[in-house]
């Protein structure tokens, strides 16, 4: 309980320097917000009422406070575009973006902690160069590249997929698999090193004297010890998934946090980028924060090192 | 004070003879270490020639294609790979194979000019943070936090849309990636630097008055050496990756100018008529993203394993 109320605390000024951050984003940006968001038929009265609707006449410190106190309320403005509150605008992309995380998650954790396991089992064997070849080439493959393969095989030659997505489940494989693949590297990487290291250790040496089975001393011995480093980079590889896939989102048209953030750029529409860049970089934070406490969670050693 | 320095180098190295033979370090250096890699790893000794060929064919661009970098042949528009065109023609009768040689200069620059950059930024920081600690470390490492706690692409799209309107796209893809590159380097550093600050040689160096810059850069810093050119070597093609992500949505290098990227971009129109368009700078962002990265991990096992992934 310690620990958790201490990381709280730490994240206050990382939290803060966030804030900072997006809002000298804001202030730099050229042009005048107002003319941006009438456009070209408005009067001088107008302006006048915009400008102060949006503080714009006060002075930068009081902008700050004001657009920082609006954030604790949940106020991200009012997307210049879409004229929507951009909370509101997020709350309706979010769900997509939830989706595609649990399915890319649970296929970049599949091939991960497959090809990791093989890949230790087999160490230097041809078996281990495939399945590690395979996994690091999601790292190394750009994401748009096996979006557009995956679209181009799988939804346009041979139609078994839908070409873009509606939400529903099917449609969200091909997203999921490329978005998957991209961050099984890192997994099967982890887990295979991690399970050679543990593989070395004295206890599988007794385990394995005493006449276990093989597949019974990796299974019930290694494999538990092996998966603790690993499980907390899952943790926050969820994190990040959920903060959105501005690639995959907009190759496969999927209404998500990645692809209202890909809008917000092309239509400079600022409040709606500034509010995507907070409302997932919280999320980053806090997924963080929750890998660390699991971490403490699954393994006694941490808890009592800390 | 010309006679301190080398007495404290003389000193700080005998220091170090005596750490490496009571088995600290390891015997060899990086170089030997960098050699005894090439003898082992076959993967990273062919991504090093990859790398090799792949720079010499960018520089040599002008003399080995028959063709121009615009040269437009409106007669010969979306051609499938042929002989006199190997990798086909894109939608304005470019040969593909030129743009890609030319390309390849964009990509590698941009992989290795912000890479440099946040190697600079992230050793100054890094040393500062982990010499002098107290608020400057706090400070330091809150701000590395911050831009840690961004998701990097959103954060680069945020950059590129703030100041793309003062300056080039390539300068400001530069300042994006920078930005992004040096925390995670500052870390490294600053962890290294308060190991080898509680050594022997720097206590021995500071105890005859060696000036503070002076440790830091000349008896700490080369310390980091092996991580440096792992980090470098693995923050190239993650570079490279951003640069090709932010064109391919059409907010990095802008045409004429022609990144892989930015061809991908242009050719997702004709994906489903002339996917050869496409796929060749893919292909070509893959080849040199895959040999920088079975580099830089195969410099990882023998410098520095200990290392996390950046």
């Amino acid at each position: 309980m310690k620990i958790v109320l201490k990381r709280l605390l730490s994240m206050i000024p990382v939290l803060l320097g966030v804030i900072l951050l997006t809002f000298i984003l804001l202030r730099v940006v050229p042009g005048n917000p107002v003319s941006i968001l009438l456009g070209e038929h408005y009067n001088q009265e107008t302006i006048e009422r915009l400008t102060s609707y949006m503080n714009l006449d006060k002075s930068v410190l009081e902008q700050f406070l004001s657009y920082a106190a609006g954030i604790l309320r949940g106020d991200l403005g009012v997307s210049y575009v879409m004229k929507k509150p951009v909370t509101d605008l997020i709350f309706q992309a979010f769900p997509y973006t939830v989706k595609l995380a649990l399915l890319s998650a649970a296929i970049a954790w599949f091939i991960g902690l497959g090809a990791g396991i093989v890949a230790a089992l087999k160490q230097n064997k041809l078996a281990d160069h495939l399945f590690m070849g395979f996994s690091l080439a999601g790292v190394s493959v750009p994401i748009f590249m096996t979006a557009l393969f995956l679209q181009y095989v799988f939804a346009f030659r041979i139609k078994v997929f839908p070409l873009s997505s509606d939400g529903s489940l099917i449609s969200l494989v091909l997203p999921a698999i490329a978005l998957g693949w991209n961050s099984a590297g890192s997994i099967a990487r982890m887990t295979r090193s991690s399970l050679v290291d543990v593989m070395q250790a004295d206890y599988i040496d007794t385990a394995k004297a005493k006449g276990v089975r093989h597949s019974a001393v990796i299974f019930g011995h290694a494999l538990k010890n092996s998966l603790l480093p690993v499980i907390t980079m899952m943790a926050m590889q969820l994190a990040s998934m959920m903060s959105g896939a501005v690639i995959t989102e907009s190759i496969f048209s999927i209404p998500g946090i990645g692809r209202l953030a890909t809008q917000a750029v092309q239509n400079r529409d600022m409040p709606l980028l500034q509010g995507t860049i907070l409302f997932t970089t919280i999320i980053v934070i806090f997924g963080n924060l929750i890998a660390d406490v699991l971490y403490g969670i699954i393994d006694p050693r941490i808890r009592r090192a800390v | 004070m010309q006679q301190a320095k080398a007495a404290s180098e003389a000193l700080s190295s005998g220091y170090q003879e005596q750490a490496l033979a009571a088995g600290i370090g390891e015997a060899n250096g990086p170089k030997e270490k960098i050699r005894k890699l090439f003898k082992q790893n076959k993967l990273a000794v062919v991504s090093a020639i990859v790398i090799v060929v792949i720079i010499l064919l960018a520089i040599l661009a002008p003399v080995i294609s028959p063709y121009k970098e615009a040269q437009q042949d409106l007669t010969a528009r979306l051609h499938g790979p042929s002989l006199s065109h190997l990798l086909g023609t894109d939608e304005l009768g470019r040969d593909v194979l030129t743009r890609i040689l030319y390309g390849a200069r964009v990509s590698l620059v941009i992989g290795i000019i912000p890479s440099v950059i946040s190697l600079l930024l992230g050793i100054l920081l890094g040393l500062l943070s982990g010499y002098f600690g107290g608020w400057v470390d706090y400070l330091i490492m809150r701000i590395a936090d911050v831009m840690l706690s961004f998701p990097s692409l959103l954060l680069s799209m945020a950059i590129m849309y703030t100041l793309g309107r003062y300056v080039n796209s390539i300068w400001c893809i530069f300042a994006a990636l920078s930005l992004i590159g040096w925390a995670p380097v500052a870390r490294v550093i600053r962890s290294q630097t308060l190991s080898f600050k509680e050594t022997e040689y720097v206590e021995a160096a500071r105890s005859i008055g060696v000036s503070r810059s002076s440790v830091m850069f000349r008896h700490i810093l080369p310390n980091c050496t092996p991580s440096l050119i792992v980090l470098f070597t693995l923050n190239v093609p993650s570079c490279i990756l951003s640069e090709s992500t932010l064109s391919f949505l059409g907010i990095g290098v802008q045409p004429p100018a022609a990144s892989w990227g930015l061809m991908v971009n242009q050719s997702k129109q004709f994906l489903f008529t002339s996917p050869w368009l496409a796929l060749a700078p893919c292909l070509a962002i893959m080849l040199v993203v895959l040999a920088f990265n079975f580099l830089g991990d195969g410099l990882r096992d023998v410098l520095d394993p200990y290392l996390q992934d950046a």
